[in-house]
């Protein structure tokens, strides 16, 4: 791969709450290259959008504790002071979020919005940047943009307001778009819309996407490459093929055995992972997913490294087991990659 | 209207159902400027035992049907009989004993719990309301809370100590309390993380077995529902679509709206995604207020022609039971087209004229590795 744009190491982060310390993030490591698109996916409490979000610096507070590096044009954004960070946001690095309906401000017109951020980091009259805010919408697919840019929030729709994030983000040209769940909030036709915008825009901009999602569907459909992210670490990273065809950690199994697919005939039963993911502030020693996994040992009460076991050296996992058990133990039916149900389990 | 005796399992029967919300305005008159048409015009059945899947986009208004159903809300027009009593317009007297036999479970766990209530209390009162002896609730709390797969020694905790699908089960045990006949469950997996949604959906596989219940299953998109429902409805813009067996609506869509449902969802298989040819339909849904002339779906619809435009579709029932209301159906044979009748739970105020052709010649959208 040629120098990555942006370079996360060992990303740590943690949080002191009265239950004790979270650790949300731990020892996150990946790096992303121009025009790439990277799907980070968990479930809820994973750290997906913990480490998206420290990358902007959004999560600095009293309470948070932070460690390792996010290398960006040879400088640290986790140890960059707040104000230079102030000049990266918006500008170089982006960020388009889940929820359209509270992240506009609905007092100010959608136009003002735009040309505010525009302005907070180019010397731009006004009336050059308001002509920049309708090209951003027409961008964007928002109809009749000369019209609607005096509009207010409360007068889109949930996918038009989507929309107006994305030009948002987009403002300033950034090098970096990070994406948290942008579609989760829409309907699915509405979904289809804003994947295929945000693809062309990587396609004409040579932007980097990293997109947080939780929908394996939403991956397949968008990223070139994927890190698989359970209670703050990432267990499997690789390519999509590799992911989606040669999962490695027991943990994609269950994710991959857990959808539910309209083009397969349906199955008897669903197969799901049993038991629930661990609470951040009491995570079990050694792999974390071990009290789910069917296929627990001994060797499983140490952690296991990210490193790359399968020939290639790109797909990197964190498990122990060897190579062809899991390419054995992985299918639950021939030809279909689901983790069996684990023995005494609670359900 | 009266009781009637219970028709050949017909536990709920829906006729031309129509809810409107009026749009009130002006400062001294107050009067009705326009409604929002958000049920319009449904007629369906349930079948005792079976699960009924309803599907549609936001605003389609799949949930002030089942809202409707459950009789929170009043119809405007049209009835409701459940269990061949007429309860349309029933007064709270009246409903009472009904409710028992009908139950929900809402879309988000965190909302539809009480946080200052303890787990006995909250599942616990359906029990009292109807009348239940005091020192009967505690076990038969416990024996719930068993049943959807938690510890009866949860019973004296709060709702936040329980995380998202351990709040669906409490939910669902609150529903299962006084023994329904049939439970509506309004997105009851939305909330939820993947790997926790196929627990939810096999408990309720599991409780639907043992107590033969009938469930009508609401959601936004077809993946989940596939796993639960025997028949699928789809709504768009407050009137039925398509209503087909499950299995078939997936293998062969007629309507177009459905396939652009079906083609929209993203196959979690990279190398089918590639392959499968997607049409991605533009625009968004109209307004309520004022919906399209002819066929709802008409300005999306990349089949639609003129007629599309002026009359609204009939119902068609197809030999294989298959329903749709389109003009220009998708994946039907001619055979097919020439043996379709009028289904008489057709809208009132559509035409009579059935599809004479399947504009074979348009790509079908939702065809996605279905065959």
């Amino acid at each position: 791969m040629p120098e990555p744009l942006l370079s996360v190491r060992d990303l740590e982060v943690s949080f002191a709450t009265d239950e004790g310390v979270v650790q949300a993030v731990d020892g996150v490591s990946f790096d992303i290259g121009q025009g790439e698109i990277l799907a980070v996916v968990g479930e809820s409490g994973s750290g997906k959008s913990v480490s998206a979000m420290t990358l902007m610096g959004l999560t600095r507070s009293p309470n948070a504790r932070f460690s390792g590096s996010a290398m960006y044009k040879g400088e640290d954004l986790i140890s960059a002071s707040d104000e230079r960070l102030q000049d990266v946001r918006g500008a170089e690095i982006a960020m388009i979020f889940q929820d359209p309906m509270s992240s506009l401000n609905p007092v100010q017109k959608i136009g003002a919005q735009i040309v505010e951020q525009i302005q907070a980091h180019e010397a731009l009259p006004d009336a050059q940047a308001r002509e920049r805010v309708v090209e951003l919408l027409e961008r964007v697919g928002i109809p009749r943009a000369r019209e609607r840019i005096d509009s207010y929030p409360f007068e889109f729709s949930g996918g038009m307001r989507q929309r107006v994030m994305i030009a948002l983000a987009l403002s300033c040209d950034p090098n970096v778009l990070i994406a948290d769940e942008p579609t989760t909030a829409l309907d699915v036709t509405i979904q289809a819309q804003i994947l295929q915008r945000i693809r062309s825009l990587r396609d004409e901009t040579g932007a980097a996407v990293i997109l947080v999602t939780h929908d394996l569907g939403v991956v397949a459909d968008i990223a070139d490459r994927v890190a698989v992210m359970y209670a703050g670490r990432i267990v499997e990273q690789g390519s999509l093929d590799d992911i989606f065809y040669d999962p490695q950690h027991p943990y994609t199994w269950g994710l991959l055995g857990s959808i539910t697919r309209v083009d397969k005939p349906r199955p008897a039963r669903l197969p799901a992972i049993a038991g629930l993911p661990p609470s951040l502030a009491d995570r079990p020693e050694g792999c974390h997913f071990r009290p789910r996994c069917p296929h627990e040992f001994a060797k499983c009460t140490e952690v296991p490294p990210l490193e790359a076991r399968v020939e290639g050296g790109q797909h990197l996992d964190r498990c122990w087991l060897t190579v062809e058990q899991k390419r054995s133990d992985r299918e639950v039916l021939p030809g279909e990659i689901g983790l069996r149900s684990k023995e005494g389990a609670p359900a | 209207m009266s009781s009637q005796p219970e028709p050949d399992g017909k536990l709920l029967e829906v006729e031309h159902l129509k809810l409107h919300f009026p749009i009130r305005d002006g400062i001294i008159f107050d009067r009705q400027v326009a409604s929002v048409h958000a049920v319009d015009d449904v007629t369906f059945d349930l079948i005792e035992g079976e699960t009924l899947g309803l599907v549609g986009e936001s605003g389609c208004g799949k949930t002030t049907l089942s809202r409707a159903l459950m009789r929170l809300l009043e119809p405007t027009d049209g009835t409701v009989r459940f269990r061949g009593k007429d309860v349309t317009h029933a007064g709270h007297k009246q409903l009472e004993p009904v409710r028992r036999d009908m139950q929900m479970v809402f879309q988000d766990p965190y909302a539809s719990l009480n946080p200052r209530k303890r787990i006995s209390q909250i599942i616990g009162l359906p029990l009292r309301l109807h009348g239940a002896p005091r020192d009967s609730i505690e076990n038969r709390v416990r024996e719930l809370l068993e049943k959807v797969g938690l510890h009866p020694e949860h019973l004296n905790r709060y709702p936040h100590e329980f995380s998202g699908g351990q709040r669906q089960r409490i939910g669902v045990a609150r529903a299962l309390a006084l023994e329904p006949r049939l439970i509506v469950l309004d997105e009851p997996v939305s909330a939820l993380d993947v790997s926790v949604q196929a627990q939810i959906i096999n408990l309720l596989d599991d409780l639907q077995d043992e107590f033969k219940l009938t469930y009508l299953f609401v959601a936004h998109d077809l993946s989940v529902v596939r796993h639960v429902s025997d028949r699928i409805a789809v709504m768009y813009l407050g009137k039925l679509m398509e209503v087909s067996p499950a299995e078939e609506l997936y293998t062969k869509p007629i309507h177009p709206y459905t396939g652009a449902l079906l083609a929209a969802i993203p196959i979690p298989d990279p190398r089918e995604n590639r392959r499968r040819e997607r049409i991605v339909v533009g625009g968004e849904p109209p307004n309520p207020i004022n919906p399209p002339s002819g066929c709802v779906f008409h300005p999306r619809c990349p089949r639609a022609t003129d007629i599309c435009r002026t009359v609204e579709p009939p119902l068609a029932r197809y030999p294989s039971g298959h329903l749709a209301a389109c003009h220009h159906p998708m994946n039907v044979t001619e055979d097919e087209i020439r043996a379709a009748e009028r289904d008489e739970t057709s809208p009132h105020g559509c035409g009579d004229e059935l599809p004479k052709d399947s504009l074979e010649t348009v790509s079908l959208p939702g065809s996605a590795g279905a065959s």
